[in-house]
């Protein structure tokens, strides 16, 4: 997070607008339930904000780069219920832990791989796929069991136990260390590869992509691999978080996923976002989870009312953005070919769905 | 006989042909291994009967579908729609008894229209995409419901709010009468009015229908608020039907089997003409095969695996480039 601040040299733009009001606004809400409740700010809280959101954090980090190609994946909850399901299955089983988490992560890899051929290949429309994906992901952990499964394997008890201690008696778990990772190597791959410079690419327009010479096919299966990949990862430390299989795990999460990515600044039509965005937006409804939390009276359905809030503001913040680049584009092309009343409504966004 | 000939190919060329032929196909499985499917009797002057049973639990997802529909053939999408229907069952149930039905009734309505309202006004006027548009009140719109019905589940023992979904009239379910006056009142709107036009024009092309002097913000808006009535109207249905309104597990899941009868209905996902006689058959099709998935003793969950893979083969279906490589194999083996 430093290094990206240092990076931008701190100026506030239009790029970086909404990555500045996702942290002004975690400042304010933390600020705010410190003030209000005793016990708030204390460094157990904030690591807690990691703790219980760390499989969120991969998840909506893999599904970023989908939705910078302009893409969407809805079948990330599905995936990650259906990971704990076959872990805890298999562990039942007696199979080695390390096994079971290979296992889980090339099931994932291959669903995204699927997903993403389809779409690419046929042409689909990603909404339709991934939904069928989720139905699919949801329905085939039906055949496994539909018993909560719990997990008793030490290997994995030993992992979920472990406490790694920062700050006094405060601790973060492994989970949190992976998560963390993602996204460093997430932050990483879109800044300095090859790979992620041509994610933006196709994100900002396809067919110039295409026009380019980059390889567009593959990339847009390799982003659905990936957020394969990611739920997959994220259903292992959801496992470890839970330690029990079971086929409702989070109903609904992957709405929790979009909202996390909007809320982080990026754009749902594609070609623009910071990978570190996911992370803010997860700790900002982590924030507000935990003021419910803590004021105690409220139910917990305000969470969801707030987030959903959150997130009707941030998309009006990022549709202002959006006109006010496409009229400056206009000026700076000089083009009198489309009347300026046409503007909101026209273009890019209508054909992205 | 050249002249039949071009009437059939006339109707093979139909969009209907291929809903039509998937409710047949899955009527004649059931015909074969589902005994005692096509069984009616007549009880207490209704009819009872699987086939029955399919028409009166299809009603919702038709009149959503309906709705649907008209969103869709705009290149738009309502994913809202199961947590308005949640919300209105919320409002009708909680306000019976304290207010007169007809009231109550109205109100939902009014409520669902409003939600439609929100999302037109984000979409047309706001030019938020529509997925994410419907995103907000999808996430926010149960936890509305969970407010209005205080986390519990509302129950009623209104008989006559109770004949809205599991009454009878003229021996059939008075909910098909329901489902049946919203497909005729669209249908209507859509062949005899100037507004039809405009429907189909504005989905077709949307800039030269606004060069055309139609405004096309105004029939978004109107779409989103017809959607969010039908999903008011699905909303009652299924509360009365089941006497209680339920803010966590009402209309779960209705949005992709009404999503899934529109396109199977044969309107396209990218806009433009619409087909409502096909989407209500899509729908039709949809509650046969949750039926007679349910009758041959197939656990429940798994249907979800079935839905899964037949969304996948229908789009398949339409896709252009899976055709093409098709017409390409068949090409090379006349030529091998």
């Amino acid at each position: 997070m430093k290094l990206e601040r240092m990076r931008l040299g701190l100026r506030i733009n239009q790029n970086n607008i909404i990555i500045f009001s996702t942290l002004l606004l975690i400042l304010l809400l933390y600020g705010a339930g410190s003030v209000l409740y005793t016990g708030f700010f204390s460094w157990q809280v904030f690591f807690n904000l990691f703790i219980d959101n760390a499989y969120l954090i991969i998840v909506a980090t893999g599904l970023a780069f989908v939705i910078i190609t302009g893409g969407i994946d809805l079948s990330v909850a599905s995936v990650v219920a259906f990971i704990s399901v076959v872990s805890a299955s298999l562990l039942q089983q007696g199979m080695n832990a390390y096994a079971v988490m290979a296992i889980c992560l090339i099931i994932g890899i291959l669903f995204g791989a699927a997903q993403g051929y389809l779409i690419q290949r046929f042409d689909l429309h990603p909404w339709i796929v991934t939904l069928a994906g989720m139905f699919l992901a949801r329905g085939a952990s039906y055949f496994i069991t539909t018993q909560s499964i719990v997990i008793e394997n030490p290997t994995y008890l030993s992992i979920s136990k472990y406490k790694i201690h920062l700050v006094g008696s405060n601790f973060i778990s492994v989970s949190v260390i992976i998560a963390l990772v993602v996204v460093a190597l997430a932050v990483y791959a879109a800044k300095y590869t090859e790979f992620g410079r041509a994610v933006f690419a196709v994100g900002g327009s396809e067919k110039s992509s295409v026009l380019m010479g980059l390889p567009v096919p593959r990339i847009t299966v390799l982003v659905y691999t990936i957020s394969g990949f990611c739920s997959a990862l994220g259903g292992i430390v959801f496992t470890f978080y839970m330690l029990s299989g079971y086929n409702l795990h989070l109903m609904g999460m992957e709405m929790d996923a979009i909202a996390a990515c909007v809320i982080g600044g990026i754009l749902l039509t594609g070609g623009f976002g910071y990978l570190v965005g996911p992370l803010l937006g997860v700790i900002c409804s982590g924030i507000i989870q935990t003021i419910v939390m803590f004021q105690g009276t409220l139910s917990s359905w305000w969470t969801k009312i707030a987030v959903g809030f959150l997130l009707f503001l941030f998309i009006l913040l990022q549709r202002v953005i959006v006109i006010r680049r496409q009229r400056r584009r206009v000026i700076n092309h000089g083009s009198t070919m489309t009347p300026p009343q046409l503007q909101p409504l026209t273009n890019a966004e209508y054909s992205k769905l | 006989m050249s002249n039949t000939r071009r009437r059939a190919a006339n109707i093979m060329h139909t969009k209907i042909i291929w809903p039509l032929t998937a409710l047949a196909a899955i009527l004649l499985f059931n015909l074969f291994f589902v005994p005692g499917f096509f069984h009616m009797e007549i009880k207490d002057g209704h009819l009872f009967g699987s086939l029955i049973d399919i028409l009166n639990r299809a009603a919702p997802i038709m009149v959503i579908a309906i709705g649907m529909t008209l969103v869709i053939a705009k290149e738009g999408i309502d994913i809202s729609v199961g947590s308005v229907l949640a919300i209105a069952g919320a409002v009708a149930i909680s306000l019976i008894g304290v207010v007169p039905l007809w009231m109550a009734i109205g109100a939902a309505l009014i409520v669902g229209a409003l939600c439609g309202l929100w999302n037109g006004v984000l979409i047309a006027y706001l030019g938020i995409q529509p997925m994410v548009g419907t995103l907000i009140l999808m996430t926010v719109g149960r936890g509305i419901a969970q407010l209005i019905t205080e986390g519990k589940v509302l129950t009623t023992d209104s008989k006559s709010y109770g004949f809205i979904g599991k009454g009878f009239f003229l021996g059939l379910p008075f909910s098909i009468f329901i489902a049946a006056f919203v497909f005729l009142l669209v249908l209507y709107l859509k062949k005899r009015t100037a507004l039809g036009l405009f429907l189909e024009a504005t989905g077709t092309n949307k800039v030269s229908s606004e060069y055309a002097g139609v405004e096309p913000r105004k029939i978004y808006l109107f779409v989103y608020i017809v959607c969010g009535l039908c999903a008011a109207i699905a909303g009652l249905l299924v509360s009365s039907n089941i006497s209680s309104a339920d803010a966590n597990n009402a209309g779960l899941w209705i949005e992709l089997d009404a999503i899934l009868a529109v396109v199977i209905g044969g309107t396209s996902m990218r806009g433009g003409r619409f087909f409502l006689a096909g989407t209500v058959i899509g729908a039709l099709f949809i509650q046969s095969l949750t039926t007679t998935i349910y009758s041959m003793g197939v656990p429940p969950e798994r249907i979800m695996v079935v839905k899964a893979i037949v969304v996948i083969i229908v789009s398949l279906m339409q896709s252009d480039r899976f055709r093409q490589m098709f017409q390409q194999k068949s090409k090379k083996a006349v030529i091998g």
